[in-house]
């Protein structure tokens, strides 16, 4: 196996005459933590979007492990090792905690269309939804329901439900979007402490926390790759600078 | 004139005709639904009200025809305010189911209310006698109400055009269809805009039931019978387009009426194959966005 | 306790036995020696039952709304009358499978396509499709009777032994032993990993997408057990009445077995026990004094239903007890 998780080639994706996606060539190296950063509108949520299938890219290769994963649909992506997570919560708000992440690990487990057994009977499923909970000292609450959270650990839910499909690789869609910084580093810590195993690649928008998390940085501006390189020499780049204080004169 | 030729012309015409009742009771159920993505099953409702006042007025209190059918109209659009306060507007948010059920519930207290005070047979109602018989337009002649039915309904579309498309609130109306939450933050206030087309919508609905009267009759159970018509004229033309609910009008209109004269036993089959085949090609509906 | 065993026991509670389940089958048993001569109207209720927990799997677990239940009713009523007076198959419990299995198929076929769509353009597609299936049975009467109705249906003794009978206590107790298997199919589907699946599509279908459900296949599948499970009912409708008519198409049966299951309160599986006896005690007690008051009356109680008793009967009651256990320390 190569050493790249996932390869993107020569992706573009536009509706009608609006281009989100322009000539995106992109690698993710097994086990980097790896970040995607860019101003408002650059196209990393459609991006994300393209690699996890929820949109069709208009031309271009998707490839995850080795494999030309460009024709699969979502669903198929997630079960070959691509999970999630969504910028605004995408939870199952009437659930408890714990039906929440076992709903992935049963479909990982492939036991999610047994009909005639009782998910009782199935103890490995519930045990080991419990063991994640408990890495983010979630246990206490896994008979809540959502909507009893406070929004923060609602974020940590979502995590743990991408987790619980057991990913090569994680893709973190502004994980610590919506909850106060004292919090986000709570968040953050989680995400640094992910085991190797996993790759990761984080969007971010707060400059502080990717040079806290990453190892590797891609600019995305306008649907296109601006620059990549490690964190040290991407904060160097004038270009990256110039986007960002575009930005912040703009907003 | 051929036999034949004139049986198809008579056959678009009293389609046109009853396209045209179509469009004036189902515009303003398009254009709340692609506001509010509310499932309003309950539509019929006004436009049977529309009837009852219409005729109400005209046995009881002898106000002719037309100024019947226009104090109906503004009637019924001041009545159906409440409602759309009071119990459409708690339930914009809940779920399709709710929202469905709310309205049979609505249906079926209306066709038992409307049963107890006018009775269950249909109410005749006595169109002036200058549109009664037939007019002669030279090459043939057609039946004066229909007549008077099509230019009605061509000058109530026009105008709704206009107004949809140039004015002002139409742009306002536009914008909120489109995208609520931005017409929202450019500071359109989306609840007084609804409340307003809620009205008209209702407003137009009465007019249309009770221009409808001579053409498909009144009876408390109209709301029941024509409940599933309404909402697949404007799910076919898709929601919230005055085009849109004009075409399928138009379409299924002259499809329903010539399958009924044609094959009266299974005629009304092809208004439902039609539409079928309509949303399974296109499932938001002709000229429909939303989902 | 470790929270563990907490957590492992939360799925085996909800999946357990209640003491109360039992009550509906004691209530059932019961009605047949207290009213003895209400058995056809009890027939009738069970039947009601069936068709409403077909439906509230695809509605109350998968969150599928449909306008067009009937359909599935209706094929099953047509298959098993129209073996019966076309091809005097007149077995009466493999009729009834026969519908069920017809039904199922139907199911699957037509919910490969229909289940592609969402939304309104579902509900409308729904009830497009089962007033088609009803406008065709209406233009084929030399095999569905048309708008007369099919006549000359009629089975043999149940098992070769139970006669049926004009009081309809044959076919009350051959309703309640099929409503039983049923009722113990669905119940156990619903507290497997798959019915787990469903209530998760029913929450939040796009999450579902992203942790690798195959929601399609999921909802194709259990839209054609509950077609099945429908075509059932029409079928026990068919031998219990010995006549078919269009009416098993209609859209007032789609309609109708809506609102009993809301009434009852979706997604509880008992919600359409309590919403079937409910509603048809109601409609038959009510339309005896006066049409319009029951029409009136049913209107008003589906409006006060959805304003304030979401959940329906049994929601109300899951609230008193809440207010109860509060109450209590």
């Amino acid at each position: 196996m190569s050493d790249s998780a996932l390869e993107v080639i020569g992706l573009y994706k536009n509706f009608g005459a609006l281009e989100v996606a322009h000539n995106i060539d992109f690698t993710l190296k097994r086990g980097a933590r790896h970040a995607l950063i860019g101003p408002n509108g650059a196209g990393k949520t459609t991006f994300i979007n393209l690699i996890t299938g929820v949109l069709t890219p208009s031309s271009g290769q998707i490839i995850l492990n080795g494999q030309d994963i460009t024709g699969l649909g979502q669903a198929e992506r997630s079960r070959c090792g691509i999970a999630r997570t969504f910028q605004i919560n995408q939870l199952f708000r009437g659930l408890t905690v714990l039906e929440n992440v076992v709903l992935a690990i049963a479909e990982r487990q492939g036991i999610a269309s047994s009909m005639f057994r009782p998910l009782s009977s199935y103890s490995e499923v519930t045990d080991e939804a419990m063991e994640l909970l408990g890495n983010f000292e979630l246990n206490e609450d896994a008979l809540r329901r959502i909507d009893e959270l406070p929004y923060g650990r609602q974020r940590l839910v979502e995590i743990v439900i991408a987790l619980g499909q057991r990913p090569s690789v994680l893709l973190l869609d502004e994980p610590a979007a919506g909850i106060p910084s004292s919090e986000s580093q709570h968040i953050l810590d989680a995400a640094s402490a992910l085991s190797s195993d996993i790759t990761v690649l984080i969007i971010e928008h707060d400059m502080e926390i990717v040079f806290s998390v990453a190892d590797y940085i891609t600019v995305l501006v306008s649907g296109a790759v601006l620059t990549e390189g490690k964190p040290e020499v991407i904060a160097a780049d004038e270009r990256v600078r110039a986007v960002y204080l575009g930005e912040v004169d703009r907003g | 004139m051929s036999q034949l030729s004139n049986i198809i012309i008579s056959i678009i015409f009293d389609g046109l005709a009853y396209a045209m009742i179509l469009f004036i009771i189902s515009v303003g159920l398009s254009v709340t639904m692609g506001l509010m993505g509310f499932v309003n099953l309950a539509h019929g409702v006004f436009a049977m009200a529309g009837g009852y006042f219409v005729t109400s007025l005209m046995s009881v209190a002898g106000v002719p025809f037309i100024p019947a059918l226009l104090i109906g109209a503004v009637g019924v659009a001041v009545v159906s305010l409440p409602f759309e306060r009071f119990l459409y507007a708690p339930l914009y948010k809940a779920g399709e189911l709710d929202q469905v059920l709310l309205c049979i519930g609505l249906v079926f207290m209306a066709s038992a209310s409307f049963t107890y005070v006018f009775g269950p047979d249909p109410v005749p109602i006595k169109v002036p006698d200058g549109l009664r018989g037939q007019v002669d337009l030279g090459f043939r002649s057609f039946p004066a109400y229909r007549l008077f039915m099509v230019a009605v309904g061509l000058s109530m579309a026009a105008g709704i055009w206009y107004g949809f498309e140039k004015t002002l609130i139409g742009a306002r109306v536009r914008a909120a269809v489109d995208n609520r939450m931005m017409a929202q933050s450019v500071g359109i206030d989306v609840d007084r805009l609804f409340r307003f087309t809620f009205a008209l919508g209702s407003g137009l609905a009465a007019l249309g039931g009770g221009l409808a009267v001579d053409i498909l009759g009144l009876s408390p159970s109209f709301a029941i019978q024509y409940l599933v018509l309404f909402l697949i004229v404007v799910a076919v033309g898709g929601l919230g387009t005055i085009k849109g609910t004009f075409v399928a009008a138009l379409v299924l209109g002259v499809i329903d009426n010539g399958g009924k004269y044609l094959w009266p036993e299974g005629g009304a089959f092809f208004i439902y194959a039609v539409t079928i085949v309509i949303l399974l090609l296109k499932p938001t509906g002709l000229y429909g966005r939303h989902g | 306790m470790t929270p563990d065993t907490k957590a492992r026991g939360y799925f085996a509670r909800r999946s357990r036995l209640k003491w109360w389940e039992g009550l509906p089958w004691v209530l059932a048993v019961a009605a047949f020696f207290v009213l003895p001569d209400y058995m056809a109207f009890g027939t009738q209720v069970l039947i009601t039952i069936i068709f409403a927990l077909s439906l509230d799997l695809v509605v109350g677990f998968a969150g599928v709304v449909t306008l067009g239940h009937a359909a599935y009713f209706g094929v099953g009523a047509y298959t098993t009358g129209m073996v019966s007076a076309h091809l005097g198959w007149t077995e009466p419990i493999s009729a009834l499978l026969l519908a069920g299995f017809v039904a199922a198929i139907v199911g699957f076929i037509s919910g490969a396509v229909l289940l592609r769509y969402h939304g309104l353009t579902l509900l409308m597609l729904t009830l497009a499709t089962a007033i088609c299936l009803q406008e065709f049975a209406n233009v084929n009467e030399d095999v569905t009777g048309g708008f007369d109705g099919l006549t000359g249906v009629g089975f043999e003794p149940l098992l070769g032994l139970f006669e049926y009978d004009l009081w309809g206590h044959t076919y009350y107790w051959y309703s309640m032993a099929v409503l039983f298997l049923v009722f113990v199919v669905v119940r156990i589907m619903v507290n497997s990993p798959f019915g787990m699946s469903l209530i998760g599509i029913r929450e939040n279908s796009a999450r579902m997408d992203a942790i690798g459900t195959p929601v399609y296949r999921r909802l194709v599948t259990v839209y054609g057990v509950s077609a099945g499970i429908a075509g059932l009912a029409g079928g026990l409708f068919a031998e219990s009445n010995a006549y078919v008519t269009l009416d098993v198409l209609s859209f007032a049966r789609s309609g109708t077995i809506l609102i009993i299951l809301i009434l009852g309160g979706v997604g509880r599986l008992y919600g359409a026990f309590a919403g079937a006896v409910a509603y048809l005690v109601l409609e038959d007690e009510l339309a005896k004094m006066s049409p319009e008051f029951w029409e009136f009356g049913v209107g008003l109680l589906l409006v006060l239903t959805v304003m304030f008793a979401r959940g329906g009967l049994l929601g109300i009651f899951d609230r008193l007890r809440k207010l109860f256990d509060r109450a209590a320390p």
